[in-house]
């Protein structure tokens, strides 16, 4: 009988490029940026990495399609090489790729390095692209924000939540995030902004404006994984030990595309996922336990609604939880820590492990003008696709005692 | 032919927006002043995503009200603007409409009487017992120069009949059609726009006289004179016309009906047909109604409203489709919409939307007809069909038998107006549409203005273009949900 994934896999080390609108560099340089980083962290030769997993979604904007991509520009040993797609979800699913090898047994040492070059289309937002012969054929004309938004009337229409509170509490996500940002040097987006500026902002989707929908951008972020014994005998007995707690992975199955069961107001596969985590990671009290949160703020209402979704609010609630501040970097559980997807932008491939590099770097008090006091547990959300279809990835990682 | 031949039912169809004819000669009076004279009342204006094949099936659901489409076993299509010159235009209008594919059908066009002249097949077909319920369903959506006359003249718009021999609403009395090679207009193959001549010729030499010698004709087969005449059917866009006409044949000046120029224009060769259609809404048990049709020739018909007319199913009709109605009074709109403007579209348009015909053939009844699939064991309807049931304790393989959706009861659930994804009419509204009996998918919106929706509304789905490929000149079809008439 399995008995999940606690405390089986340490993190070794983890890099992550600057994000941004890199116009400087290609994908195949933000993967070495990213490595060499994890690389140093980890404390190992590239001689060592006995498996990889490389993670892009938007592959023919930038590397093109297969493994090779990561294994010629890293010069990877001729080791198993593994691209993984999964929407916005590939750099979680690409780290579950690497953690199972090594909680298998089939590894030591494993990689996992998610990248995006979304800066080469021309235009902004992300690109379109053909989903197949058939969708093409009856899908909705949608964007992503017009598709994340939807999410809006109807949490609207279910709770009783007025335009203009619903407006105020997404605007809040925003604002929290942006201050956090603007401490991380590694943000694309590092100024702070106000209330006002998001609520007057031009809509993009309605209610979404401007400042309620992430970026484009370019970045990349990596982690090396291997058994907690050899990180011990690495790091030395004194080290803090990272393990992984928890790695779920939700995927819709057309029931809320297609069955009237589902309301529209939350993620389905969220739900599910963090459910099957917090017994992974033998959480029970969420709201207590969890220290910190990053999670998929691809549109400030994603956000919101996935507060319920992982069981820190209630149902209904979250717009008040946001509003209190409940969410912020001095709240019972700071999201966002490091500015999220907002002030870095969503080089989709590499956003999953960039989640996990902030909970790494907290956990080791490494995370310098945004420490956090003394956590413990750090969970990550990432999430691709679109409420009605989707992706939907909880990972939990912590102090190896916790 | 005469004497059991008939209308059994009728529709038609008005795009909702209205062009106010004073925007358009306004924004053109710099370059030519007399449009002014021409700018009263307002025009249909089809949407982007609007053709004579969306506009002519939604006369024909309109026509089928109380009606079963597995029924009709004979379709024909009328249409000068023929979204394909090679490609059955009346086989996708036959799937929108989920029609038989045991059926003959065929299309119509060349002329501005192709709508009545396929009347009059369609009624041959009838007549020799080669069809029992016959639809024919007819628009146009005429492309016109900036600044010229016929574009304010011009509107978009279509109309329907069944044709049989039972439950005659209106029945055909006779009908007389001379063929004359006069070429008031013409547009060659390939042309997008017509060339007209000079329009005191077309009206003292070709409607003066053309027209009365194919009236004469019907009146002598039938036996019908003018004054036996209740209902006019005249269409054309020159003053005094049809009053001319009607003093020469004998028929009362004040049967002479009106034409719509105020309310929608001509809508080309399916004017006489939508003109028609508007008599019979309006028309007494025993009246007669005698339609002339001009284009290269004339087609006179004569119809006498029976009994059952007066109970016939409710539709929407002339009337209705009038009374849903907005006002545009962005010109540029209208010249963007018909392809006159270059507008900066932006990257995003430069997707290339290239179709596995294979794909459209396997999935057809989905595509183009709103067909999933009901699960037999569970119980629910799903879109679309898929060989696994998506009931959340069902999963059964191969139980789903098609399902309709096309004119089920709809609601609302979720929505956005987007205005980043490329929209022809930002912006672009779309959202989970939930059907009352089960099922739900996520669906453009069409025809509505921002800041009218919100979740719990009812919709209604109408067939349209989804989007065009221009590389290689084709268009592909799918269902949209709107707001139902009077929302």
């Amino acid at each position: 009988m399995a008995s999940g994934i606690k405390d089986k896999v340490a993190i070794l080390g983890m890099g992550c490029s600057k994000f941004g609108e890199r116009w400087d560099m290609g994908a195949e340089e933000l993967m070495v940026e990213a490595y060499l980083e994890a690389k140093a962290d980890a404390g190992i030769e590239t001689s060592q990495i006995e498996a990889a997993w490389l993670s892009t979604h938007i592959e023919e904007a930038s590397v093109g399609k297969g493994g090779t991509p990561l294994s010629t520009t890293l010069r990877l040993p001729n080791i198993p090489v593994t691209r993984v797609e999964n929407f916005c979800a590939s750099g979680s699913d690409a780290f579950r790729g690497a953690v199972y090898a090594v909680a298998a047994g089939a590894c030591d040492i494993a990689l996992a390095l998610g990248v995006e070059k979304l800066k080469d289309t021309g235009y902004g937002g992300l690109p379109t692209n053909q989903p197949g012969t058939l969708m093409p054929q009856w899908g909705a004309n949608m964007s992503a924000p017009g598709s994340f938004a939807q999410l809006a009337s109807a949490y609207r229409a279910k709770h009783g939540v007025d335009k203009d509170t619903l407006k105020k509490a997404i605007g809040h996500v925003s604002v929290k995030s942006h201050a956090n940002g603007a401490k991380n040097p590694k943000a694309h987006l590092r100024k702070e902004v106000t209330e006002e500026q998001v609520l007057n902002a031009p809509i993009i989707a309605e209610p979404l404006g401007l400042f309620d929908c992430c970026g484009v951008s370019d970045g990349a972020a990596c982690a090396i994984v291997t058994t907690p014994e050899i990180a011990r005998s690495m790091k030395g007995n004194d080290a803090k030990l990272i393990t992984v707690k928890a790695l779920q992975l939700s995927l819709s199955n057309g029931l809320e595309s297609q069955h009237n069961s589902w309301d529209g107001t939350y993620f389905h596969t969220a739900r599910i996922a963090a459910k099957r985590a917090y017994d992974e990671a033998g959480i029970t009290k969420p709201r207590e336990q969890v220290s910190m949160m990053e999670v998929h703020d691809c549109f400030s209402i994603t956000e919101m609604v996935t507060m319920e979704d992982l069981f820190i609010s209630d149902e209904g609630n979250s717009w008040r939880d946001v509003l209190d501040g409940f969410y912020d970097s001095d709240g019972g559980v700071p999201c966002q820590i490091d500015g999220g997807l907002k002030c870095f932008g969503h080089p989709i491939g590499a956003s999953g492990l960039r989640m996990l590099y902030e909970m790494y770097l907290q956990l080791q008090d490494r995370a310098g003008e945004r420490q956090l006091k003394d956590p413990t547990i750090g969970l990550t959300h990432n999430l691709g696709g679109s409420p009605s279809q989707n992706v939907c990835s909880v990972a939990i990682i912590g102090e190896a005692g916790a | 032919m005469s004497g059991e031949v008939g209308l059994v039912s009728f529709g038609a169809y008005i795009p909702r927006r209205r062009l106010d004819r004073k925007a358009a000669a306004s924004a053109n009076a710099w370059f030519n002043p007399g449009l002014m004279a021409a700018a009263k009342g307002e025009r249909a204006m089809a949407n982007w995503d609007e053709d004579a094949i969306t506009m002519a099936v939604e006369a024909g659901r309109d026509c089928l009200t109380g009606f079963g489409a597995s029924d009709v076993d004979h379709l024909t299509f009328a249409s000068t603007t023929m979204p394909f010159t090679d490609r059955q235009n009346a086989g996708i209008a036959a799937l929108a409409l989920e029609l038989s594919e045991d059926i003959a059908s065929s299309d119509v066009t060349s002329s501005q009487r192709a709508g009545t002249s396929a009347l009059l097949a369609t009624a041959n077909a009838v007549g020799a017992g080669s069809a029992e319920n016959a639809l024919i369903i007819c628009a146009d959506k005429r492309k016109t120069r900036a600044a010229s006359t016929h574009e304010l003249h011009f509107g978009d718009a279509g109309a329907a009949f069944l044709l049989g021999t039972k439950n005659v609403i209106a029945q055909l009395v006779g009908s007389h059609s001379v063929t004359v090679d006069f070429v008031d207009h013409f547009r060659g193959e390939g042309e997008d726009f017509d060339y007209n001549w000079e329009e005191r010729w077309i009206r003292d030499e070709g409607f003066a006289t053309i027209v009365p010698r194919a009236i004469k004709g019907v009146f002598e087969k039938t036996g019908v004179k003018g004054e036996d005449i209740a209902h006019f059917v005249m269409p054309c866009t020159f003053r005094g016309v049809p009053q001319k006409t009607a003093a020469k044949c004998g028929v009362n000046p004040d049967a002479i009906r009106d034409n719509l120029a105020a309310t929608v224009g001509e809508a080309g060769t399916a004017h006489a047909l939508l003109m028609l259609a508007h008599a019979l809404e309006d028309a007494k048990p025993g009246e007669k109604i005698l339609v002339a049709s001009f284009g290269q020739g004339c087609d006179a018909i004569i119809f006498e409203a029976t009994a059952a007319l007066k109970d016939s199913a409710k539709r929407n009709g002339v009337s209705g489709s009038l009374a849903n109605r907005k006002e545009e009074t962005n010109y540029l709109k209208f010249l963007a919409f018909n392809g006159l403007v270059d507008l900066e579209k932006g990257m995003r348009a430069e997707k290339d939307n290239k179709t596995a015909l294979t794909a459209t053939y396997r999935k057809r009844d989905m595509l183009y007809s709103l067909v999933g699939g009901k699960c037999s064991k569970c119980g629910t309807a799903q879109f679309p069909r898929s060989r696994i049931c998506v009931g959340p304790n069902c999963g059964e393989v191969d139980s789903q038998e098609p399902y309709s959706f096309a004119d089920k009861p709809a609601k609302i659930l979720s929505w956005s107006a987007d205005f980043l994804t490329y929209s022809m009419d930002p912006p672009q509204h779309y959202g989970m549409v939930t059907f009352a009996e089960g099922g739900r998918f996520l669906a453009d919106f069409t025809d509505v203005e921002h800041g009218t929706i919100d979740s719990g509304m009812d919709v209604r789905m109408v067939f349209r273009i989804k989007d065009f490929d221009v590389k290689r000149g084709f268009r592909r079809y799918f269902w949209k949900a709107t707001l139902p008439h009077g929302t």
